[in-house]
């Protein structure tokens, strides 16, 4: 009875809301939400009527006409006559290229700076130090102006390749030029090509289809073959040898169909004032890509060096103690623990790279930003609309990549029981 | 028969190790020349740090440190490779205060001279705990500094402290639990409708102060500093709400600093940057306008405060269930349970995190620069239209960039230091 006398004696009293815990949380809670919601009444009040004061309504309408300016770099058909929501389709392809571009880079420079700052090589070690402090250090933004000048100061000009004492060559055996308004680089060609196919929006290249799908089917051969191995080994205890299968159900179709498609590259060549021919890539690309790349590189350097550390030296002796040869150990019993510390903080690391894309801004390079939020919006005066819009398009970039790195973190998470 | 066993009974005198084993020549073949693949990688960084320092080292050594224009530096080198440092002797000054009018550089100089006095009581233990007076009163102090004008605009915004605690006091015998709250919503309300007239009146009255500077003169690396200390000092607070509202029980309270939080890391600074420059007058009452500097600093305090409060949530997260529960069992309340136990726990846990994150905002304090602030970034942009120094740009690169590595670099030994001094457990 003693238990209950707080509840039952006297019934509800006004004070209770707040001198009772059983109400307090609900108290607090409506008054939070109240103060929540009459903060955003008042701002979208202030917004409706600064735009009537202003004569403006909000719609997307904007969206649909023409948009009436270039962008230099396009992955699907676009012409000024084009659209503004076709110019925002190649805003944000350009994004999501460069991102994906800085991210694969990074890591590569990450895994590596991690590594050799661990090395026992000290001139190796030390230098890693220095690039990782040095870059992790200094803003992002000077690192990407910087690489501009390099690009656009540093480098030769087109005309410094020609004639007979020329100053410049190209590199890589005749194949890359690096001049000071950009990179040309082969490009992949087929004589007996299959054409595009279009699907409304953009073109689709029918070489590109066919060469992934016959990819990944040699991938799926080759998961197949050393499952069977795997299967032949768990009966008999020998593991057949499977690398030559490997190898050729990876290779073998795909060369076929290069053949069949014609395939040979095009090389950039000096022609008048300029390269012609091969795949273009601009200053501000390059700029973008590998100021980026070596700046989270330093970042991504200090995780993996942190996920290395964080194997605990026993499990490499127990690993070693089990007769399992160095190639295994690290395989099988360092990098699923390693992975485990290392892959959550490179997801925001990947996030980082795809905000920070939006300096682009600095360089003039067409992502997101420079059209929907650059010139669409100079254009059409629709800052609300066009600001909420690319936040939005940001805010669902970022979920996405953080749900599919959580699904994977999922996957590798310790399973406890 | 003679003895032929052989007895040895004097030590040999010991001998000095192999050469191969000892000195420098041991060290070489730990560190350097291991294997052949270290033996490799030696050889290929050696020839790395090598090309650099052929590379750069001339550039170094010729460098002119007094000249008028890039024509004058190159007329000095002659022909030589050469860095040209007479832009920084030339205009230094300026990368550090912006267009700040030259005869006050006494103001934000001393403003930022003062700023070690306020920080030290809270960065070292060593100093007299009196001396937090000093970094409560600094704000509006700065303020004045920098910006001039009366001073009784700092002086009576810091009345709203005064004007809180009074009501919280007087409160406190009635209504006990009513009484935090209006020591919120007592300055609050002092800010909005009475600190204005005041001011006008006594400035009215007593006319005191210092010349006004516009924010527009602003730029440099004053205006990194002040935009990087502000946000750093409000988003800490900031960022411990946040975490504790999302680890909240109070479903709302959580559910809106969950969607507060990953609304701000889901989208760049810079958008949201545009946002103070562009939207503000969009979602304010028509006719406000305030200052672009203030904007820029509310949005780069909540794009800190939101990274902070996840920095925050995983130090809280490390803290075993153990302790929360051995606070409800003394009897604490919530916030003195937070306050006395768990926070300060969480906190140091989180130091590598939140020092990051300052260190992060600080080198975001360069993307101003977009919304037009004239920030050392911007400035080295400046100069360069200048007809003198047009052309120059790895000087000027280097100097910046020396100069956020210096502040950077200092804050994440500071943090270092602070994981030592805080350790408590006998590893």
């Amino acid at each position: 009875m003693a238990i209950f006398s707080d509840s039952t004696r006297g019934g509800f009293r006004l004070g209770m809301l707040i001198y009772d815990t059983r109400y307090r949380s609900l108290t607090i809670q409506v008054g939070f939400l109240f103060l929540a919601m009459a903060g955003a009444a008042w701002l979208v009040d202030n917004t409706v009527e600064n735009l009537r004061a202003l004569g403006k309504d909000f719609n997307y309408g904007f969206l649909g006409t023409r948009a009436g300016y270039d962008i230099n770099q396009r992955f699907v058909a676009y012409s000024s006559d084009s659209t503004h929501g076709q110019a925002l389709l190649v805003g944000l392809l350009n994004t999501l290229f460069l991102a994906a571009i800085a991210c694969a880079l990074a890591t590569v420079v990450g895994v590596l700076a991690g590594i050799g700052r661990l090395s026992r090589n000290w001139i190796v070690a030390r230098l890693m130090t220095v690039y990782i402090e040095t870059f992790r250090n200094i803003p992002v933004l000077l690192w990407i102006i910087v690489m501009m000048a390099i690009m656009t100061e540093a480098m030769p000009a087109p005309s410094a390749f020609r004639g007979e004492d020329a100053t410049a060559s190209m590199i890589l055996w005749d194949s890359v030029a690096i001049t000071n308004r950009g990179v040309y680089i082969p490009e992949p060609l087929f004589t007996r090509g299959l054409g595009d196919l279009d699907i409304g929006v953009f073109l689709v290249s029918l070489d590109l289809v066919a060469v992934l799908i016959v990819g990944a089917a040699g991938i799926y051969a080759h998961l197949i073959i050393t499952r069977h191995a795997e299967a032949v080994q768990n009966a008999t205890g020998t593991r057949p040898a499977t690398w030559w299968k490997s190898l050729a159900v990876l290779l073998l179709p795909l060369l076929a169909l290069l053949w069949a498609l014609g395939f040979h590259p095009g090389w950039p060549e000096l022609k008048g004032f300029n390269f012609q021919g091969g795949i273009y890539m601009r200053n501000s690309l390059i700029a973008m890509w590998l100021a980026l790349s070596v700046y989270t590189g330093a970042f991504i350097a200090e995780i993996v060096r942190a996920g290395i550390l964080a194997v605990s030296r026993g499990q490499t002796e127990a690993a070693r103690a089990l007769g399992l040869r160095p190639g295994p150990t690290t395989r099988l019993v360092i990098l699923p623990q390693a992975l485990r510390v290392i892959i959550p903080p490179l997801i925001s690391q990947y996030l980082n790279i795809t905000k920070n894309t939006s300096l682009a801004l600095a360089v003039g390079y067409m992502d997101l930003r420079s059209t929907l939020g650059g010139i669409t919006l100079n254009q059409t005066g629709r800052e609300l609309e066009a600001m909420m819009l690319m936040m939005l398009i940001y805010l669902v970039l970022s979920l996405i990549i953080s749900a599919a790195m959580n699904l994977y973190n999922r996957s590798v998470r310790l399973k406890e029981r | 028969m003679e003895e032929s066993r052989f007895v040895r009974t004097e030590m040999l005198a010991p001998q000095a190790p192999p050469l191969g084993e000892i000195g420098w020549i041991r060290w070489l073949r730990d560190n350097l020349f291991s294997s052949w693949l270290n033996g490799a990688l030696t050889l290929l960084a050696g020839a790395a740090v090598v090309w650099l320092a052929a590379g750069i080292g001339p550039w170094f050594a010729n460098a002119v440190w007094n000249a008028g224009s890039l024509a004058e530096c190159r007329e000095i080198l002659a022909g030589a490779e050469g860095a040209c440092f007479a832009v920084i002797h030339d205009r230094w000054l300026q990368l550090l205060f912006g267009f700040y009018p030259d005869t006050l550089y006494w103001r934000p100089t001393l403003a930022f001279l003062l700023l070690f006095v306020a920080l030290a009581p809270a960065l070292f233990p060593a100093v007299p705990r009196r001396l937090l007076w000093f970094t409560a009163v600094y704000p509006g102090l700065a303020y004045l500094l920098l910006w001039g004008g009366t001073i009784w605009g700092p002086l009576v915004a810091l009345a709203g402290v005064p004007v809180g605690v009074a009501a919280f006091l007087a409160l406190r015998p009635a209504l006990p639990l009513l009484a935090p709250a209006a020591g919120l919503v007592a300055p609050v309300l002092w800010w909005l409708l009475a600190a204005g007239p005041v001011a006008g009146l006594l400035a009215a009255a007593l006319p005191w102060g210092l010349a006004p500077v516009g924010s527009a003169k602003f730029g440099g690396f004053m205006l990194s500093i002040i935009i990087g200390i502000t946000g750093i000092a409000v988003s800490l607070p900031l960022g411990i709400l946040l975490a504790l509202g999302r680890k909240s029980d109070l479903f709302l309270v959580k559910t809106i600093c969950v969607g507060f939080i990953e609304f701000i890391r889901g989208v760049p600074l810079i958008t949201l940057l545009f946002t103070a420059s562009l939207l503000l007058n969009y979602f304010l009452p028509p006719g406000t306008d305030f200052d672009i500097i203030l904007r820029v600093v509310i949005m780069v305090t909540l794009f800190a405060a939101a990274y902070m409060a996840e920095v925050i949530r995983g130090g809280l997260a490390a803290i075993p269930r153990g302790q929360y529960e051995a606070a409800d069992s003394l009897g604490l309340d919530y916030w003195k349970a937070m306050r006395l136990i768990v926070l300060p726990q969480a906190l140091k846990v989180a130091i590598p995190g939140i020092v990051n994150t300052f260190i992060g905002l600080f080198k975001d304090t360069t993307l101003v620069v977009f919304i037009g602030l004239l920030d050392p970034i911007g400035l080295s942009t400046a100069i360069r239209a200048n007809t003198d120094w047009n052309g120059i740009y790895w000087e000027l690169f280097l100097f910046i960039g020396a100069m956020f590595f210096v502040f950077c670099f200092l804050m994440s030994r500071y943090s270092m230091h602070l994981e030592r001094r805080l350790k408590t457990d006998h590893r």
